[in-house]
């Protein structure tokens, strides 16, 4: 009995965690891939096997596809501008300039805002008209233009509130790199004769690389997890041209209550978050030392 | 720093603060001023006065601060008990297990609405706080955070207090709890700021005014027949986001050092 002990004792600190845990995270993932294997169960029809019909309903789904598309730009173009903006920043902030901690209140204030506080801004910011940018714009003759109403430009308008709200945060990742920078690493190739240049690209920018992998895995999640702005702002219109793939499946399990097909849509989603999840262990691992 | 480069820097803060300045300058001023500006154009607070009026605002507060304060205390409990037996108990699966709790680091609740949903409709719990809290409490990142500063508590404290006949739980409330103060106060402000502002999951299984947290009140009265009067609006906004920004203000450094130390581990 005494033998026992201390693996009762750790199942048992254990226990309330790993019943909330695999309740709602390793269950639900289990069965939304058990769930897209079947029909939507209605009320005089039960739930049917139908093996892979929602897959192949998927690659045929022109909303679906458009979705994934959008979303792929989504992260294409925010992932890499907010990280090189963060890093601006926090260099901008850890120098001497003066007045830099108001800088880096600036910069950091919209990572406490809410989202959806953040999308009513920007909402505002975007009306056509007497919007800011509107009014901006009409400073060098532009006209009143529907920056949201368009499908041109309204993947383009989410892009910029998701950049602006995330970098301050990425900053200040960044800027706890930096301050902890050996200062004489930089002295050091002073001497040697290095320009700023050459010290940010040799020296500075390999010490950060762990941060930036870091950071650009919490970037990749942020962008297929984050859609309260297309929730405020568009609803993933016109004509789902800003629909990220969460959004859609938000609107395909609660507006049509079709859970099915909503399972078969969250597998997509959960296979893409696992690829990065696989990535990161095999591109990390190296790089960043979890003691 | 050369002298672009200072202007550089100015230039991002001025385009970095215009959206919220904007925000502000509306909010505070009556309705003709929102998109005229002149340096005297007169201050009010009737727009935070009518916005308040129109809705429900504080139920809403009252049921966030309730929301988060559930949630936090949830997490502190959860997560010390589990970082625990993974820093300082061996057990079988104890490995297995630790990758299992990672995985909610990539695969969080958030994504998992779906099923979460129904979950929560098997369990009859649509519509309470008990629905928006549970399925952050199991916070695999509290654990993790947790995890790594209890390794780092020398072990021959432990093995005193062992010598002086504490139990376990009484060796975690009295010498680990204390010595990982910090981390436990950048963490409580991390969850607070996320679950303060998390908004999709609570808009899913909330439907009342009785439970419905601070962000979703605020679509709902955003998106319900205001008209597009944005005084109001960026007023009921500004309003809903000041306990976290007037806390930020004060407490800044304190802020910046949390998210840095929650993440950097």
């Amino acid at each position: 009995m005494h033998k026992f002990r201390p693996h009762i004792e750790g199942w048992l600190l254990l226990l309330p965690a790993a019943v909330l845990l695999g309740t709602f995270t390793h269950f639900p993932a289990i069965r939304s891939f058990i769930n897209s294997l079947y029909t939507t169960p209605r009320r005089n029809r039960p739930a049917k096997f139908i093996g892979w019909e929602n897959y192949q309903i998927l690659l045929e789904d022109d909303i679906f596809l458009q979705s994934l598309w959008n979303n792929i730009l989504f992260a294409l173009w925010t992932i890499p501008l907010s990280i090189i903006l963060a890093l601006l920043m926090a260099l901008a902030v850890n120098s001497n300039l003066r007045g830099r901690g108001l800088l880096r209140l600036i910069f950091f204030s919209p990572t406490i805002l809410p989202m959806i506080a953040v999308a009513n801004i920007w909402l505002f910011f975007y009306t056509p008209g007497y919007g800011l940018l509107d009014q901006i714009r009409s400073l060098f003759g532009g006209s009143a233009f529907n920056w949201l109403g368009s499908k041109e430009t309204v993947l383009e308008c989410l892009m910029v509130v998701t950049i602006w709200k995330e970098a301050g945060f990425f900053m200040i990742f960044y800027l706890a790199a930096l301050q902890q920078m050996p200062e004489d690493l930089r002295e050091a190739a002073l001497i040697e004769g290095a320009n700023r240049w050459q010290i940010f690209w040799k020296i500075m920018f390999p010490l950060l690389m762990p941060t930036t992998l870091f950071v650009l895995i919490n970037a990749i999640i942020n962008a297929f997890r984050m859609v309260d702005h297309v929730v405020v702002m568009t609803r993933g219109g016109p004509d789902n041209a800003s629909s990220l793939l969460l959004f859609y499946i938000y609107e395909v399990a609660f507006k049509f209550w079709d859970t099915g097909y909503a399972a078969t849509l969250t597998v997509v989603l959960l296979l893409i978050l696992t690829v990065v999840a696989i990535g990161q262990f095999f591109f990390m691992d190296r790089k960043v030392h979890y003691q | 720093m050369t002298r672009l480069e200072k202007v550089g820097s100015w230039l991002l803060g001025v385009i970095w603060v215009l959206p919220l300045a904007y925000a502000i300058w509306t909010a505070f001023h009556p309705g003709e001023y929102s998109t005229r500006f002149e340096l005297f154009a007169p201050l009010t607070l009737e727009n935070f006065h009518k916005a308040w009026q129109a809705a429900p605002f504080a139920q809403y507060f009252f049921n966030t601060v309730v929301l988060v304060t559930v949630i936090l205390a949830g997490q502190l409990v959860l997560c010390t008990l589990a970082a625990y037996a993974f820093a300082r108990k061996q057990f079988f699966g104890s490995d297995v297990l630790f990758v299992l709790v990672l995985v909610q680091l990539m695969i969080m609740p958030d994504v998992l609405i779906v099923e979460n949903y129904q979950t929560m409709n098997f369990l009859g719990l649509v519509d309470t706080t008990g629905a928006m809290a549970l399925p952050y409490m199991a916070s695999a990142f509290g654990i993790f955070l947790l995890r790594q500063t209890f390794k780092t508590i020398p072990k021959d404290l432990e093995e005193a207090a062992k010598l002086e006949g504490a139990n376990t739980l009484q060796i975690l409330l009295y010498v680990f709890v204390p010595l990982a103060r910090p981390i436990y106060v950048a963490y409580g402000l991390v969850s607070i700021s996320h679950h303060w502002n998390n908004f999709l999951w609570p808009l899913i299984v909330t439907n009342s005014v009785s439970t419905r947290p601070l962000t979703v009140g605020l679509s709902v009265f955003a998106s319900t027949d205001q008209g597009i009067d944005w005084s109001i609006i960026t007023a009921a906004t500004l309003m809903t986001s000041a306990p976290l920004l007037v806390a930020f203000l004060i407490f800044q450094r304190q802020f910046v050092q949390s998210f840095m130390q929650a993440g950097i581990r």
